[in-house]
């Protein structure tokens, strides 16, 4: 890449809000993410017994089992969730910044 | 089985689990020829050559070749990347995993899935914009290109071959089992194949080879996941109810049980899965298949929700086959039988072909023999589907990044490019057919955790500095990966899987199963220090040549595949 176009982009207010917008988003989820699934390890490795506890009185699902589907669907909406703002807001602003050194 | 494309994350969970390991080491039974399961496999393979002739008359240029000309759809890429994932390892792996262990099986699903949403919001734009066709592209960006290049080849070809290996083996096994052929012809038919997709159809034909096959295997999946749950009714509760009752192991199985007990071990495991999915090279290669970020990112988001909803359904797989298997007593061994029934101790260790064949059986019990011959050929393409793909990544590595890269220095044209390619694709595909009959016997396993344990703390390691930290240099990137690769490995040779149980020590040197927690800090560790103290003219080169790299990373400007496609 040509340095002046770096100087440009660089230059470019829209493009430091792009910066700063996506990896502030990026990073959030990314936590949410470790938070949810690190938790769940956490659990797996200190109290096992919780997740095998029964979800009512009389039952024989543990509460384990909703919850594991339910970090599956998670790990699927983060993804979605991002996915719907990358590919609206954030690609415009991509696509604003590439037009002004075109 | 074992194929184990998220092998990697397999690995340790074979690793964890002695009887599982046993499981695909023990012997097989050849049995009857299945003429059904051989038609079905047969037309499978006849349309999927279709697939690959067609590509071939459009695999032209390097390009072709190694990302399908960059003209799939996100869907489509989904759906490719799902495929990868769908290997015979987790379908036939986890339903069995969850068939003798429960509540474990979910344990190792979950830690497969989360590692895509963790690329997709710090990384998947990133290398899209920075690469080219492999992963060295992306992590030699802004670096001397003969020493990362040669690392970057070097710890991918370790990483192709363990799980090629793996593969192999897997292969010839299930292939046994289900078509009645010797394994060393087994062995050799894969390889045959395999190397027809790949040499000639290239990354066209193998994508398209993993697209129908992820929906041939979504489709059977569901259909049996359905019809075992008509079973009880469609009532999960009923389900489990009636498992805890046949299942040896009773309640047990409703909660985390043996896999993974001491916290370290629990950690380690869960950074290997983690991470280990970031640092794959035929992983990686699929987000250049794509035209650009906005279809790259798509086809993370399609391929997250199909492999989440695979497991979902090989999760009830293995939970109804503890019912539904036993009622069969034809697909137990003799000596698991008692007056005719199945004796409850059996329940496990008294199935046919060993626990890996628990979704096969139960295709069997709910469909017949033609849902039988389906899934059979499914999960056999699967395996071929996989293998080539890894076949691919391997030989980038080898024409792309050895030869074109290092060896020419950049001085080689395209023709001569995937001519070395080819060569090196046969080379692979003879090497990993040798291979695959000299360790029959061997634990897949350990191959498996390997691979895993070197993509987390080889690649993933320089793939993520390169992009995020500015100050990293030429020689930090090379010393850091060569440092993670060999802590890994070394840590992975002393551990039980292979002090014990391949070599046959009487203890293992260190308790760790997974090294993951020692060998990808001890990578940044070593990036970090070897970098912060390189005072030389390549490092000034190194630091100067971040803004523009990032600037690329962030808007895709003057990445590949803009345009044209």
């Amino acid at each position: 890449m040509q340095p002046d176009v770096v100087r440009q982009v660089k230059s470019n207010p829209k493009y430091h809000d792009l910066v700063a917008k996506r990896s502030a988003f990026g990073w959030t989820l990314a936590v949410v993410m470790l938070v949810i699934y690190y938790g769940f390890i956490l659990v797996i490795a200190y109290s096992p017994t919780s997740l095998a506890a029964k979800v009512g009185a009389g039952a024989t699902m543990s509460i384990g089992m909703p919850l594991g589907v339910a970090i599956i669907v998670s790990a699927f909406l983060l993804t979605g969730i991002y996915v719907a703002r990358a590919n609206s807001e954030f690609d415009r602003l991509t696509h604003e910044i590439v037009e002004a050194v075109k | 089985m074992k194929k184990l494309l998220p092998a990697s994350l397999f690995a340790s969970l074979f690793l964890a689990l002695p009887a599982f390991a046993d499981a695909v080491k023990g012997p097989v039974e050849k049995q009857a020829i299945n003429v059904t399961a051989i038609v079905m496999f047969l037309a499978f393979v006849a349309a999927t050559m279709g697939i690959t002739y067609w590509a071939a008359s459009r695999t032209k240029t390097a390009k072709d070749f190694y990302t399908g000309g960059g003209g799939i759809t996100g869907f489509q890429n989904g759906l490719a990347i799902a495929g990868d994932y769908m290997s015979a390892a987790s379908f036939l792996g986890i339903s069995g995993l969850v068939f003798s262990s429960g509540y474990d099986g979910l344990i190792y699903s979950i830690g497969f899935l989360v590692g895509w949403p963790i690329i997709m919001f710090v990384m998947a734009e990133q290398l899209r914009n920075l690469g080219k066709f492999t992963f060295a592209d992306v992590a030699s960006y802004r670096f001397g290109q003969t020493e990362i290049r040669t690392m970057a080849a070097f710890s991918s070809l370790v990483v192709v071959a363990f799980y090629l290996i793996a593969q192999m083996v897997g292969a010839g096994k299930l292939i046994q089992i289900l078509f009645g052929l010797d394994y060393n012809l087994a062995v050799v038919g894969v390889g045959v194949l395999m190397l027809i997709y790949v040499v000639f159809g290239g990354m066209t034909a193998t994508t398209w080879v993993q697209i129908i096959k992820a929906v041939l295997l979504l489709s059977g999946a569901t259909f049996m996941a359905l019809a075992a749950l008509s079973h009880f009714g469609f009532s999960p509760e009923e389900m489990f109810k009636q498992a805890v009752a046949g299942h040896p192991k009773g309640d047990k199985i409703m909660g985390p049980g043996g896999l993974v007990t001491d916290p370290i071990n629990a950690i380690s495991l869960g950074l290997a899965l983690m991470f280990g999915t970031a640092g794959l090279p035929h992983i990686l290669m699929r987000f250049f298949t794509v035209p650009n970020a906005k279809e790259a990112r798509k086809s993370v988001f399609y391929a997250t929700g199909f492999i989440g909803y695979f497991y979902i359904l090989t999760f009830i797989i293995g939970f109804s086959a503890i019912v539904l298997l036993v009622q069969h007593p034809e697909f137990y061994k003799a000596d698991a039988l008692v007056n005719g029934a199945v004796d409850k101790a059996k329940l496990i260790s008294g199935l046919n072909g060993g626990t890996n064949m628990v979704a096969i059986h139960l295709a069997n019990a709910v469909g017949g023999n033609i849902f039988l011959g389906f899934i059979s050929a499914v999960a056999f393409a699967t395996i071929l589907a996989v293998v080539s793909g890894l076949t691919l990544a391997g030989a980038s590595a080898i024409s792309h990044d050895l030869y074109a890269s290092v060896i020419a220095k950049g001085r080689s044209d395209e023709v001569t490019e995937m001519k070395v390619s080819r060569g090196a694709t046969i080379t692979l595909g003879v090497i990993a057919v040798v291979l695959g009959i000299i360790f029959e016997k061997q634990n897949v396993a350990f191959m498996v955790g390997l691979a895993f344990a070197i993509a987390a703390s080889a690649n993933f390691p320089v793939l993520i500095m390169s992009v995020f930290w500015s100050k990293m240099t030429t020689r930090g990137a090379m010393i850091g990966g060569w440092i993670g690769l060999t802590v890994a490995v070394v840590l992975t040779v002393i551990s039980k899987a292979i002090w014990v149980d391949v070599i046959g020590n009487a203890a293992p040197l260190i308790t760790l199963n997974n090294p993951a927690i020692i060998s990808i800090p001890s990578a940044f560790i070593a990036i970090w220090l070897f970098s912060v103290t390189d005072k030389s003219k390549r490092a000034e080169q190194d630091l100067l040549g971040f803004e523009a790299q990032d600037v690329r990373c962030q808007t895709g400007i003057g990445a590949e595949g803009a345009s044209g496609h």
